[in-house]
Parts: C-alpha cells; sequence; structure tokens
C-alpha cells in the first residue's frame, strides 16, 4: 500500500534505516579489515587532495595576502572575479579540463587525462579563488592594523607580504582547511577528468557515487563514513599542529 | 650618505581628505637641533601634521623637504602612534622586527633587544604576547621598538598618554638622553607640565593652521596670540 502524500511511508523508512544500519556495519567491517581497496582509495584521495591543496595554497595564500595590500587600478575587478570564481561549478571545471587535455586539446600531448595529475588540476582551479578569497578577507583586516607602522617602516612589499601571512598564519590554515574540505569532498570534476578507474583513479567520492548507482548502499554509505573520519581527522591534525607551535612560542 | 637629514621644511603644506581641508596650509622649518613639542586642542590637527611630516599622510598641495636621498630619508625616521600598533608576536619579536628588516642577525639582535626590553621593565615578559600587555606598557613597547632603530628624527603622538607618573618620569629621561644624543624629536602631547619640562620650540596648532611657533621659553612666557595665551591657561578656545 502506497502511502498518502504528505504521510510518512513506515515500510520504506525502516528499510533506509536498516540500509543506514547495514552501510554502518560495513564501514566498520572495512575499517576494522584494512580492506585493500578502501585503503586504496583513501589513500589516493588524500593524495589528489593533499597535492591540490599544497599547489592552490601556495598561489592562493600569497596571491589573497598581495591583493589585501596592494592598491591598483583594477583592484576592485580582481576582487570580484576571484569571489565569483568560489562559485566555479566543479562539473563545468572538470569539462574544461577535459576538453583541454584530451587527445585532441592542446594540452594532449602530456597524456593526463585520466591520470590523478588531471584531477589535481581540477581540483587546484577549483580551490584556489576559494582559499585566496578568504585568505583575503583576513589579510585585509591584518593590513588596516599594521599598515601606519609597516609603511612607517619602510618595509617592502615583499617584506609585507611575508610579516602579514607569518602573523596572520592562523587565519591562513583556516583558509586552507576550508579548500581542503572542498577538494575532499569533491566529486563532479575528479569524475569527469579522472574517469572513475578501478586501480588508477577512483577515489572516494567517485567510488560512493558509483556503489550508490549499482544500488550497493552499504558499501556507499561505509564508504561515506571514511571521507567524513578523513576529512575530520586532517581538521584535527592541522589545528593541533598548529596550536602546539603557537603554544611552543608563546 | 649626508650628516643629518634635517632641516625639513614644508612650504605651504596642505593635507585634505576627500577634498576637504584637514590642516594647512602649513609653513614651517624644524632645524636639526632641537625638542619640539606640538600642542593644540583635540582635533586641531597634531596628528595629522606628524603624519604629513614623516610622510604617511598624502600631500595634497605645498611641499614638505627633507636633505638627502629619498631612502636616506625614510630609512633615519622613526613615528610612535598614538595608538600603538602591536605586532601579533612576542615582546622580544617586536623589538627585533625592525632589526631583522634592516638585516641584522638574530644573535647580535638578541643583546640590543634584552637591555630595551630592560630598560623599559619588559625583560621579565620577553616571551609574552604583545597584545596582552596593558596599555602602558604598550606605549612602552612601541617607544623601544622606535628607539631600537636609532633614528635621526623621532615622532612621537602622545607617547605618555596611558602612562603613570613614574613611567612617565622614565620616559622623559629617556626622552632628554636621546635628545641629548642628537636625535630630533617631535612630540605631540596634552600635558603641559611634560611640554614645559621637555620643548626647545613649541608647534601650536588651532584648527588645522600652525598658529604660533617659536622657542618654547618665549611661548610659554609670553604667547603672541590670545589663542594661544587661552590654551596654557586651559580656557577653552573659540
Ligand atoms: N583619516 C581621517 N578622516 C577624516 N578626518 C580626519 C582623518 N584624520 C584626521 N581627520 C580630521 O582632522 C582633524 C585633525 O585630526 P588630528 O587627529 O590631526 O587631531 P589631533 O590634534 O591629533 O587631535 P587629538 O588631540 O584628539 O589627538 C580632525 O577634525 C579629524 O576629524
Ligand atoms: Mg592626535
Amino acid at each position: 500500500m502506497s502511502p498518502k502524500p504528505g504521510q510518512v511511508d513506515r515500510a520504506g523508512l525502516v528499510h533506509a534505516m536498516s540500509d543506514i544500519f547495514e552501510g554502518l556495519k560495513a564501514a566498520f567491517w572495512l575499517l576494522v579489515a584494512l580492506d585493500r581497496d578502501l585503503v586504496e582509495i583513501t589513500l589516493r584521495s588524500l593524495q589528489v587532495s593533499l597535492s591540490a591543496l599544497v599547489i592552490a595554497s601556495a598561489i592562493g595564500l600569497p596571491f589573497g595576502t598581495w591583493l589585501a595590500i596592494r592598491r591598483f587600478r583594477h583592484r576592485r575587478t580582481a576582487i570580484a572575479v576571484m569571489n565569483a570564481l568560489m562559485g566555479l561549478p566543479p562539473v563545468v571545471v572538470g569539462l574544461v579540463v577535459y576538453m583541454l587535455f584530451s587527445r585532441t586539446g592542446p594540452f594532449g600531448v602530456f597524456g593526463l587525462l585520466f591520470t590523478p595529475a588531471a584531477m589535481i588540476i581540477a581540483q587546484v582551479i577549483i580551490i584556489t579563488p576559494l582559499i585566496a578569497s578568504i585568505a583575503h578577507q583576513s589579510m585585509r583586516e591584518l593590513w588596516a592594523d599594521y599598515h601606519d607602522l609597516l609603511i612607517s617602516l619602510n618595509t617592502g612589499h615583499w617584506q609585507r607580504i611575508r610579516t602579514l601571512m607569518w602573523d596572520g598564519r592562523r587565519a591562513l590554515l583556516t583558509a586552507s582547511l576550508a579548500g581542503f574540505g572542498r577538494a575532499i569532498g569533491e566529486v563532479g570534476a575528479i569524475m569527469i577528468v579522472g574517469g572513475n578507474i578501478d586501480h588508477a583513479t577512483r577515489v572516494l567520492t567517485t567510488a560512493i557515487a558509483l556503489e550508490t548507482g549499482k544500488g550497493d548502499f552499504a558499501l556507499a554509505l561505509g564508504l561515506g563514513c571514511v571521507l567524513i573520519g578523513l576529512a575530520i581527522v586532517v581538521n584535527l591534525a592541522i589545528h593541533r599542529l598548529s596550536r602546539t607551535e603557537r603554544d611552543g612560542r608563546w | 650618505m649626508v650628516d643629518t637629514i634635517l632641516p625639513l621644511v614644508l612650504t605651504g603644506a596642505v593635507a585634505k581628505r576627500r577634498g576637504k581641508r584637514l590642516i594647512g596650509p602649513i609653513d614651517a622649518e624644524i632645524g636639526p637641533v632641537g625638542f619640539t613639542i606640538v600642542m593644540g586642542p583635540n582635533g586641531s590637527g597634531k596628528t595629522t601634521l606628524l603624519r604629513l611630516m614623516h610622510g604617511l599622510q598624502r600631500l595634497a598641495e605645498g611641499t614638505v623637504d627633507w636633505q638627502g636621498t629619498q631612502i636616506d630619508v625614510q630609512k633615519r625616521q622613526a613615528y610612535v602612534f598614538q595608538n600603538p600598533i602591536m605586532l601579533r608576536r612576542s615582546v622580544k619579536e617586536n623589538l627585533s622586527y625592525p632589526l631583522s628588516l634592516r638585516g641584522v642577525s638574530k644573535s647580535s639582535a638578541t643583546k640590543t633587544v634584552n637591555d630595551w626590553a630592560g630598560r623599559i621593565h619588559l625583560d621579565r615578559a620577553l616571551e609574552q604576547d604583545a597584545m596582552m600587555l596593558s596599555g602602558g606598557e604598550k606605549q612602552k613597547l612601541a617607544l623601544a621598538r622606535a628607539l631600537i632603530q636609532k633614528p635621526d628624527v623621532l615622532f612621537l603622538d602622545e607617547p605618555c598618554a596611558n602612562l603613570d607618573g613614574r613611567a612617565t618620569r622614565e620616559i622623559e629621561e629617556l626622552l632628554l638622553e636621546t635628545s641629548r644624543a642628537g636625535t630630533r624629536i617631535v612630540m605631540a602631547t596634552h600635558d603641559m607640565g611634560q611640554a614645559r619640562r621637555l620643548a626647545t620650540d613649541v608647534m601650536f596648532m588651532l584648527q588645522g593652521n600652525l598658529h604660533e611657533f617659536g622657542a618654547a621659553k618665549q611661548f610659554f612666557a609670553q604667547p603672541e596670540t590670545p589663542q594661544a595665551r587661552a590654551f596654557l591657561n586651559g580656557d577653552i578656545i573659540e
């Protein structure tokens, strides 16, 4: 008997609950057994997203800081463009990277399509604007505080950027973490440019999409738990690192 | 390199903000020796004048001329702000920051830094976060951070505003010593007693104009204008 509109389907709910329970159980066993495939997929997820994070931070953090201290003609436009790029749909980024790196594309000769490298490139494009934008926000505040002093001390542009980045390193860390969160959970772009190839480009998110499609909710949910766990662990680890460093100094 | 970046000459110097005049036009010459005190009621333009001379406030009209090359002129001045600006670092790192900018090595900076921390009684707080210091301690730290650069010209914007009597005396001693050692000081203050103790000449600002500028003795004994006389008496000036 199908439920009337607006009424909860009791049987369906029970079914879903048991699916979720099965998923948690599956996740537990996958973890306990350190399932080979799971470990491989997890490590690849980390490898891709951490690489993207490092590259995007190396570009986005100094760029955001530079935007905060530098006055130039099209500064407002640059900031508006950066903020707009934050909202780039990953699928579109994936599509563009695909076209650029496909065999007939301008960068086809590198043969990067369907490799982790292509996935990293796509994720760098997705998270760099985000990291730069958040960095810019907090660096602008710090610069407002420091402006007079650093001008008076006759600092050069690089000295200013270095000082701001060092003194604002905790805020920059937060910017990077936001980028990592976006990268590790992203599926649209890496599905397209990576192709979700087993033992080559399969990562947690693409595997979840695949298992869901196949109807293996338990496994999908298990992978989902690992994904969430991973995001939490990386966040905690980085925060812990920064804390210890701070206690050591002050 | 020249011996001194002084005299500093202002000719028809005007500072504006969004087209509105803040101070000026100001004509003045700051000679190579002396201790200049800038006085005047709140909002009369003391801070703006100091910033204009130091190059922090953009010049709208007129000129502000130092002697020597631009690099020299910039490197040989220091400024202590009315609201001390602390770097979000330890006391020690605040003190060593100007030295590190000049490429002084950490080891040779350490002795200088410890020395200065001792002189402002912050030697026990070297590792403390400078943002956590009291208002008065911040002011002393900002002053030490300026003096550590051994500037030829030192601008001070009410450096004793938050200090108690004893600390004020100590800072005055320090400033006199610095002045005797050859640093040219230009300082804004509201403290009449302090002005009398330190000044060799006085700039009296009123409504954005340099109303009187002359020897301190003359100014305190016989101000030229009724407004300056009223100010010295503590009356409200129109
Ligand atoms: N950035 C600014 N924007 C707008 N107005 C300003 C700015 N800086 C200064 N002013 C104005 O210029 C005038 C002079 O200010 P200034 O800070 O130089 O006075 P002051 O003599 O230092 O006062 P105080 O004794 O309170 O420190 C004031 O009327 C102030 O409102
Ligand atoms: Mg002022």
